[in-house]
């Protein structure tokens, strides 16, 4: 195996994001192998992907990172430049789209606009040489499963959002694919809808028993639906790992941000740290070497005046640089000795008279920072 | 339809197709001077020499003008042969727009403007090109007649290949337009559902265009229907055989100026009949 | 400066009437040769003969088979009276007299035959009587070598031979089928072509194995096609005639044209060309 087995782990399908331990699987002749190398001159993609049947692996990254490339390159659609692709045990390189055992979820759907939703989701096993009146059999159970029995023979511009894209996944998922792609798959759903159609594609994706990867840049859609997360930024991998996993210990600045966590590098001596940027933090573990250390903003507590009393660890001069709501938080983004965010009530805020210039300090108990190693 | 998603997620399209938007019955509201002013001048212009013509008609004696069978002849083959030729058109036309505007290939842009030159040829100039590459003598036309004895001047069929010669750039120009407005991701889908690339043309991309395509056979068979140059330089006139009712009009213009009035008449006539009902059938819910 | 101006506000009038000229198909062309300076003009007119100093722009409406000839005649005029520019428009006579009766500005019109001229006469365009310049016979245009041995009319009849007419309607047709049932012959071409050139190429393209045309298009031809007489052709001769127009917005040097056409001179170039004297 050509992947690089020394950071990659697979996970079983976990049914709570923040159950710790999940085994690792072992990866042989089922399910996915690759190396997808895409070189476009100015832009470099190079993403090993491995994944057990039963997987859902979920691509995130910024735009721009090469997700979707990636996606399209397991498609067919985009030829590797370098690389390997083995699915099941078969190698795919040179295997046309048409002959891959793959079903793609397209971010805006694609259906077929002059198909109802029966035929759309009868084209592919029509193409696959199912006869007429047995595609549509299928397709209409397809249909009945993602409850949409109803909607069979309605165009797709008669289709909700949410219908559409149900419709999309059982045409994708009635070519009995062993790996199913899934392109930002509830990016163009409204907000409530949203929550509805995610839970429903995690009950689907939960049953699929082959590899199902998703591209996301939605950390919750990637840490609701998949088991394992895969970080891509710059067209390479940077992380990878339980979405707790990785909610708990981002390693870039992009992941940190994501999951909402102050995140800084530095060189742990004992309880110590000594923060990259400048000044010492104190935590709880005792590490030594480069560490990571994040904590939340939400374990930030701000006043306007030296604290008295409070013990001069984990206390820096700040200055308020921006403020924005947050739900029914406030959240501050802080410069000064430690560039840091803290979320703090309505209520506090107007208490402390917090405005963009304002001085304040800001404070953090050890035992809400969380180190670990780099 | 009731959905519980709010009235945007229950009426919006959601394939990536344009929004439709319903404009109301008061179109006229607000029609900026400066586009309907040369708007109407325009329809003016157009409309004008075919008023003239209507005017100037010999009503009286139109019954007599249009009593002769070869009139009905001339007609009945420029319908034929038109509509032939649009099908010549079709068939070879589309797969020509899809590989120019779906392929990749060394020249492209070249072999683009070379689709577009019997537009800008001379319809007479098209015949004689014809002539020398099917003709008797031709290039090509010289083995039809040594292997198949097929001779192609003088003959219906000959009609057909000159209009369809002088049509399908219509058509082809058209098709390729809409290909490339069409979003080429649906074929990719449909290949990701195991259609072949010809599957996935048949089967998605041409209904797709189906409104485009209609759109370009009836400006082909428009142009087929008004083809004269071509047609007499490489088919000839033979009532009956290869007398279109361009023709006829032409010829009937040498000596009764009258007759080539009614027979254009004819002519008209049975274009707007069959174009209005077209654009009613096809073009609309394009 | 003033005549050029003049000329300009001349040309985009004859522009005008050709497009307003309804159903004239083929737009008015007219061939420019190169215009003498007025410099040259002056001086060269200053020793020219004693005929009233002529000048500007003679436009002659001919039938397409004068083409070679009248071209020729032109040159010869603007080099007898420089200073004038004589423009053509050649095509098919008919066309050209519906030209005229719409009201193109033409100073000359020369038929190729006395039925397309009796529509400009008919419609009081014409300012005096026409007169007939040249005459043309029909001969049988056949393949170079004359594969087909063709002799006589009747020759054409043959089965399997492709013969081409001039459609009745222009005066090379109608002519033909004077002379066809003049001997009693009928003749069934694969096409009636629009005008005696169109007839006349298809045998050039090897298309046709004979067409019907006139003398002076087998001459013109040169050895392109075989020519073959045929004595049914005096059935059928064609008169040209050729006459001075009501409007003529140049009539002293269009007068002097049509002297120059009638001349020994001229009748000189148009027998070279094949045409029969009047």
């Amino acid at each position: 195996m050509a992947a690089d087995p020394g950071r990659v782990r697979t996970y079983r399908p976990m049914t709570d994001i923040d159950a710790p331990e999940a085994a690792p699987t072992r990866v042989g002749d089922e399910g996915l192998d690759a190396r997808l190398v895409v070189d476009r001159g100015a832009f470099r993609l190079d993403v090993s992907l491995t994944a057990a049947p039963g997987d859902v692996v979920a691509l995130l990254g910024p735009n721009g990172a090469g997700k979707t490339t990636a996606l399209r390159a397991l498609a067919g659609l985009v030829a590797l430049t370098d690389g390997h692709l083995r699915l099941d045990g078969a190698p795919l390189e040179d295997t046309p789209p048409e002959s891959r055992p793959v079903g793609v979820v397209f971010q805006d759907y694609l259906l077929f606009p002059h198909l109802t939703a029966l035929d759309n989701v009868a084209f592919g096993p029509r193409c696959q040489g199912v006869p007429r009146a047995e595609a549509r059999t299928q397709a209409a159970a397809w249909l009945e499963r993602m409850g949409l029995a109803d909607h069979a023979h309605a165009k797709p511009r008669r289709l909700s959002g949410g219908q559409a894209q149900r419709v999309a996944v059982a045409r994708a998922l009635a070519t009995r694919p062993r790996l199913l792609l899934l392109d930002e798959p509830l990016a163009a759903l409204d907000a409530r809808t949203r929550l509805e159609v995610r839970a429903q594609l995690r009950r689907h994706l939960a049953e699929f028993e082959a590899v199902a990867v998703l591209v996301t840049h939605d950390p919750l859609d990637a840490m609701v639906l998949a088991d394992r997360l895969v970080v891509i930024e710059h067209g390479q991998v940077v992380q990878q790992g339980t979405p707790a996993d990785i909610a708990r210990h981002p390693r870039t600045d992009y992941i940190a941000q994501l999951v909402g966590l102050n995140l800084y590098r530095g060189r742990a001596d004992g309880h110590a740290v000594r923060l990259d940027a400048g000044p010492s933090l104190t935590t709880t573990e005792e590490l030594s070497g480069p560490v990571f250390v994040a904590f939340p903003p939400s374990a930030v507590t701000l006043f306007r005046d030296r604290p008295t009393g409070a013990s001069a660890r984990n206390l820096w001069r700040c200055e308020v640089e921006g403020m924005e709501t947050h739900g029914d938080q406030i959240r501050a983004d802080l410069t000064g000795e430690l560039a840091l965010a803290a979320d703090l009530t309505t209520v506090a805020a107007a208490e402390l008279d917090l405005h963009p210039g304002a001085a304040v300090w800001a404070t953090v108990k050890a035992t809400q920072t969380h180190a670990y190693p780099a | 339809m009731t959905s519980p998603l709010g009235p945007d997620a229950a009426t919006g399209p959601r394939t990536g197709r344009p929004r439709r938007r319903r404009v109301g019955t008061g179109g006229r509201r607000g029609v900026p001077l400066p586009l309907l002013l040369p708007g109407l001048v325009a329809l003016a212009f157009l409309l004008l020499p075919l008023l003239a013509l209507i005017v100037r008609a010999p009503w009286r004696t139109l019954p007599d003008q249009l009593s002769s069978t070869q009139v009905w002849q001339a007609l009945q083959l420029s319908l034929v042969s038109a509509t032939a030729a649009t099908a010549v058109s079709l068939v070879l036309g589309v797969p020509l727009a899809w590989l120019l505007a779906r392929t990749e290939f060394p020249g492209r842009g070249f072999v683009r403007a070379l689709v577009t030159l019997p537009l800008v040829l001379p319809p007479v100039v098209g015949g004689v090109a014809l002539l020398l590459a099917l003709g008797r003598n031709g290039v090509i036309g010289r083995w039809l007649d040594a292997w198949f004895g097929i001779t192609l001047p003088f003959t219906t069929t000959g009609v057909v290949i000159a209009e369809a010669f002088v049509a399908m750039p219509f058509l082809v120009i058209s098709v390729e337009g809409t290909l490339r407005a069409a979003d080429p991701r649906y074929e990719e889908a449909a290949t990701t559902l195991g259609a072949s690339r010809f599957t996935a043309f048949r089967r998605v991309t041409l209904p797709l265009i189906a409104p485009g395509i209609a759109a370009g056979a009836v400006l082909a068979w428009a142009r087929a229907l008004g083809e004269f140059g071509a047609t007499i330089t490489f088919a000839g006139n033979f009532p009956g055989r290869t007398q279109t009712m361009p023709l006829a009009v032409y010829l009937a213009l040498q000596d009764d100026p009258d007759a080539a009035i009614s027979l254009s008449l004819v002519l008209l006539a049975v274009s707007i009949a069959v174009l209005a009902g077209l654009r009613d059938r096809w073009m609309t819910g394009a | 400066m003033t005549r050029s101006v003049h000329r300009t506000r001349r040309m985009l009038k004859v522009a005008g009437a050709g497009a307003a000229a309804l159903l004239a198909l083929s737009a008015c062309s007219s061939s420019t040769d190169s215009a003498t300076s007025k410099d040259s003009a002056s001086s060269a007119a200053a020793g020219s003969s004693s005929s009233p100093k002529l000048s500007g722009n003679v436009t002659v409406f001919a039938a397409a088979s004068l083409k070679e000839s009248f071209t020729a005649l032109g040159k010869e005029f603007e080099q007898q009276h420089p200073g004038t520019k004589v423009s053509f428009n050649f095509g098919g006579s008919d066309t050209l007299a519906a030209s005229i009766t719409s009201g193109a500005p033409a100073d000359v019109f020369a038929a190729a035959s006395p039925k397309t001229m009796a529509i400009v006469t008919g419609k009081k365009d014409a300012a005096r009587t026409p007169a007939t310049f040249v005459r043309n016979q029909l001969e049988i245009a056949t393949l170079p070598g004359n594969p087909h041995k063709v002799a006589s009319l009747k020759d054409l009849t043959a089965s399997g031979l492709k013969v081409v007419l001039c459609d009745k309607t222009v005066p090379c047709g109608a002519a033909a089928q004077k002379a066809l049932d003049a001997s009693h012959l009928k003749l069934t071409p694969v096409s009636y072509e629009q005008d005696v050139k169109g007839a006349l190429n298809k045998v050039e393209l090897k298309e046709a194995d004979a067409a019907v045309v006139y003398k002076t298009d087998v001459h013109a031809a040169g050895d392109k096609v075989q020519g073959v007489e045929f004595p049914e052709s005096a059935e059928a001769i064609n008169d040209y005639p050729i006459v001075l127009l009501k409007n003529a917005p140049n009539t002293e040097a269009a007068k002097a044209f049509i002297a120059l056409v009638r001349s020994a001179e001229g009748q000189k170039v148009l027998s070279e060309a094949g045409f029969l004297k009047p």
